[in-house]
């Protein structure tokens, strides 16, 4: 038998630190605010300026809007996604102890990338279709959804709208036009290149936008996106959350080590951004650039928005046994919720105290809803939906043999 | 021997299999350093190195694609699909290609790869974390579809498997990887420890893919199953005091025809059951072959137990679960025909 030498000639991505070891972030450039240009909406995609190594930043280190991309947002907005944010993450916070009481089943936060979903969610329509994935709870937010009811759906109860149907964290909500979340990895994103196409057949100005992770991006359906909102023109903006791991395997494994995943955009004649993802302002307003292109024809968008996931990937991970610990606190681009609250008070809009009341009355708004939520059932106690409605929905009509098989749970049932 | 769970066991082949055959390797999500969602390449890279046991991007059909490039290159390529709920990217190279490539280079071009996936419900996983996709597998020419039911046959039959030259579907039923379970989710869970198929060899061995195995010899009807609902069989047959011959299948290509119909023709009566949906099922084919090799013997129809005709919900895991009751019923009306 051939023997294979110690050392081949394959080459391994490996992340730069370990647990044990000192979190290393130097690959990361972080360049000052202000500093990336901003071409008109419009432009011609062949003449439009390398964005895709770039990283739009529009907050300064002095906690000041600065440069193009610093498009004068008024205070109140400013307020209003703080706001949201910090619901975001108290709602994370408080569903994942729920789920370490042994309500919910599982659960997935989104700490530290509260500002991806957010900041896109308030630069778009609401007559605008999302296609998130399992960790865009911000858009939910930020649209005004009901937090009952989102509970309701991670309880699994009879008030979820997916009908006990889905884990926790895949809601689905027609109302506020975001598309059921799939557990299956980047589905979602040329079923918006699709959604935005419908739109443009139709001469409608609404656009499409979707969210896939870093490491979904090698899944052949990101491909897919690219290829058809390239070939179509589609009114869509493609965003990639690069929060540098998926579970266990750091953004080298998804081909991040050669390029960016905005550049990704680049051999489609896609124009691409790449965004720092923990700057409220630089998310809202690469958004809203990419918002005006698209809704004007002008064609799709990729967005990299640059940030980390603080927490583990879901509850049923822990990052202790590949990452270290203290990653989280070197990460470089620090804290949206901080830097946006840092920002209100440099600018004489919001104070320590302001917050401090802010924080306390959306604590107190999440437990009555968590309180609500809880009278409508949980995945083991409480009021339940009847078991038979789960051979409802597979088709608009059941077919015979459901009927038939739903008869026989019954009868298993009076046994 | 040492007393191991499944997911030591397949740790265990998986360390043989490496240890004996440098062209072996091991690539999947999240298998390399950390050792896979479940653990079952833990430790592994470690002992390997980077270059035998490493991660992949999240691209199934592309995890599949460079394993078939791989074993045409000369490699046995071991392949983790995070969970079987998550195979279908890869559908088109393993059904168009991993499956045909022996037959349409007419014997030139073989591909020895394994694909490990842990499948079947029992773990609040909802629709994407829970099926049982076997018969989508059994349906194509070209690859074999395996499936233990505990850790003695987990690790021989990942042997057999990775040592065999052809395409093997190797399905894991996670809701056993940490202890057998008879169906009852509100009894505490039980562990391997106890479990005589939990003793397993410490070095090579091999359990032969093909053979099924009579788990509960019996004359009042053939229950024949696989993976989960092998344990929830023995527990319907305790519970119900029905003597049924349990034949765990393990391999579902090549099926065990012999041992099938040997049972069937002596008891008169069968009942086949799997946790996947019903609709073209592998239980049809089951039922079709028994009726083809035992009509005349057949004192009462063919029954089936199975998941229902529905994704895998959420909330009522345990009501679309084939358990006890659903078996003990299906028993009863063979023997009442
Ligand atoms: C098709 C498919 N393959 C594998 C998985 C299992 N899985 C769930 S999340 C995940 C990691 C995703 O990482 P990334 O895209 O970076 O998103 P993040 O979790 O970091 O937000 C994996 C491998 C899946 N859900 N779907
Ligand atoms: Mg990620």
């Amino acid at each position: 038998m051939e023997t294979i030498p110690e050392q081949t000639r394959l080459h391994i991505p490996q992340p730069e630190s370990r647990p044990g070891e000192q979190p290393d972030f130097s690959r990361i450039e972080v360049p000052h605010a202000g500093e990336a240009g901003r071409p008109d909406p419009l432009i011609d995609a062949r003449q439009m300026p390398d964005l895709s190594r770039a990283l739009i930043r529009v907050l300064n280190r002095e906690n000041k809007a600065v440069g193009p991309w610093a498009n004068g947002i008024s205070a109140d907005t400013l307020r209003e996604g703080l706001k949201l944010m910090l619901t975001t993450r108290v709602y994370d916070d408080r569903l994942f102890r729920v789920q370490r009481q042994g309500k919910l089943s599982f659960y997935v936060k989104s700490t530290g990338e509260e500002a991806v979903s957010v900041a896109a969610a308030m630069a778009l329509r609401s007559g605008d279709m999302l296609f998130p994935s399992y960790r865009q709870q911000g858009l939910f937010i930020a649209r005004g959804h009901n937090l009952v009811d989102m509970m309701c759906h991670c309880l699994s109860n009879t008030r979820d709208a997916a009908r006990g149907r889905q884990m926790p964290v895949m809601y689905t909500w027609k109302a506020g036009n975001i598309f059921t979340i799939s557990g299956n990895l980047g589905t979602q994103l040329p079923q918006a290149v699709g959604w935005a196409m419908g739109a443009a057949y139709k001469n409608q100005d609404h656009i499409a936008a979707g969210w896939v992770g870093d490491g979904t991006t090698a899944e052949g359906d990101f491909h897919h996106a690219l290829t058809f909102a390239s070939v179509y023109q589609a009114p869509v903006i493609l965003n990639v959350v690069n929060n540098q791991w998926a579970i266990s395997s750091y953004q080298g494994v998804a081909g991040g080590e050669h390029a960016t995943f905005a550049e990704r955009g680049k051999g489609y004649g896609i124009p691409a951004l790449r965004v720092d993802g923990n700057d409220f302002l630089a998310v809202h307003a690469a958004t809203r650039w990419a918002a005006a292109r698209a809704r004007k024809l002008g064609g799709p968008t990729l967005i990299e928005h640059v940030t980390y996931r603080v927490e583990a990937h879901s509850t049923s991970d822990d990052p202790s046994g590949y990452r270290p610990m203290e990653e989280a606190q070197a990460w470089p681009l620090g804290d949206p919720i901080e830097r946006l609250k840092a920002h209100l008070i440099e600018i004489g809009e919001w104070s320590e105290e302001q917050h401090r009341q802010m924080h306390r009355t959306i604590a107190e708004k999440m437990q009555a809803a968590y309180k609500e939520a809880e009278t409508f059932g949980t995945l083991n106690d409480g009021p339940q939906l009847p078991r038979g409605t789960m051979f409802e929905d597979v088709f608009k009509q059941p077919l015979p043999h459901h009927i038939r098989q739903r008869a026989q749970l019954e009868e298993e049932h009076n046994d | 021997m040492t007393n191991r769970n499944m997911i030591q066991a397949l740790n265990s082949a998986m360390d043989v299999a490496l240890g004996q055959d440098p062209n072996t390797l091991i690539l999947g999500e999240d298998v390399g350093y950390f050792g896979g969602v479940f653990r079952c390449t833990a430790g592994l890279q470690k002992k390997y190195g980077l270059h035998r046991v490493f991660d992949t991007p999240i691209a199934e059909g592309g995890i599949v694609a460079v394993a078939i490039g791989m074993g045409v290159a000369g490699l046995r390529p071991v392949v983790e699909i995070q969970f079987a709920d998550y195979v279908y990217p890869a559908v088109d190279q393993i059904v168009s290609e991993l499956a045909r490539i022996r037959y349409r280079s007419g014997g030139e071009y073989f591909v020895p790869m394994t694909i490990r996936m842990p499948c079947g419900g029992g773990i609040r996983g909802g629709q994407t974390h829970s099926q049982s996709p076997e018969g989508i597998f059994t349906h194509v020419c070209g690859l074999k579809t395996v499936i233990p039911s505990n850790p003695y046959d987990a690790k021989g039959m990942l042997l057999s498997a990775i040592e065999d030259d052809d395409p093997v579907i190797f399905l894991e039923p996670k809701r056993l990887y940490n202890g057998p379970f008879d169906g009852d989710p509100d009894k505490p869970a039980l562990s391997w420890t106890e479990h005589a198929d939990g003793e397993v060899p410490d070095g090579h061995y091999t359990v032969p893919l093909g053979k099924a195995r009579v788990v509960r010899p019996g004359q009042a009807l053939t229950l024949i199953t696989y993976g989960t609902l092998v344990h929830v069989a023995l527990a319907a047959c305790e519970a119900s005091g029905i003597d049924a011959e349990v034949i765990d299948l393990r391999s579902l290509v090549p099926l065990d025809t012999d041992t099938i119909m040997a049972s069937v023709q002596r008891t008169g009566r069968a009942v086949v059951a799997h946790e996947a949906t019903r609709t073209s099922g592998f239980g049809a084919e089951l039922v079709a072959q028994i009726q083809e090799d035992c009509f005349w013997h057949l004192e009462a129809p063919v029954e089936r137990v199975t998941g229902w005709d529905t994704p895998y919900p959420h909330a009522f895991e345990w009501d679309y679960f084939p358990g006890q009751k659903r078996m003990i019923a299906a028993m009863r009306r063979t023997l009442e025909a």
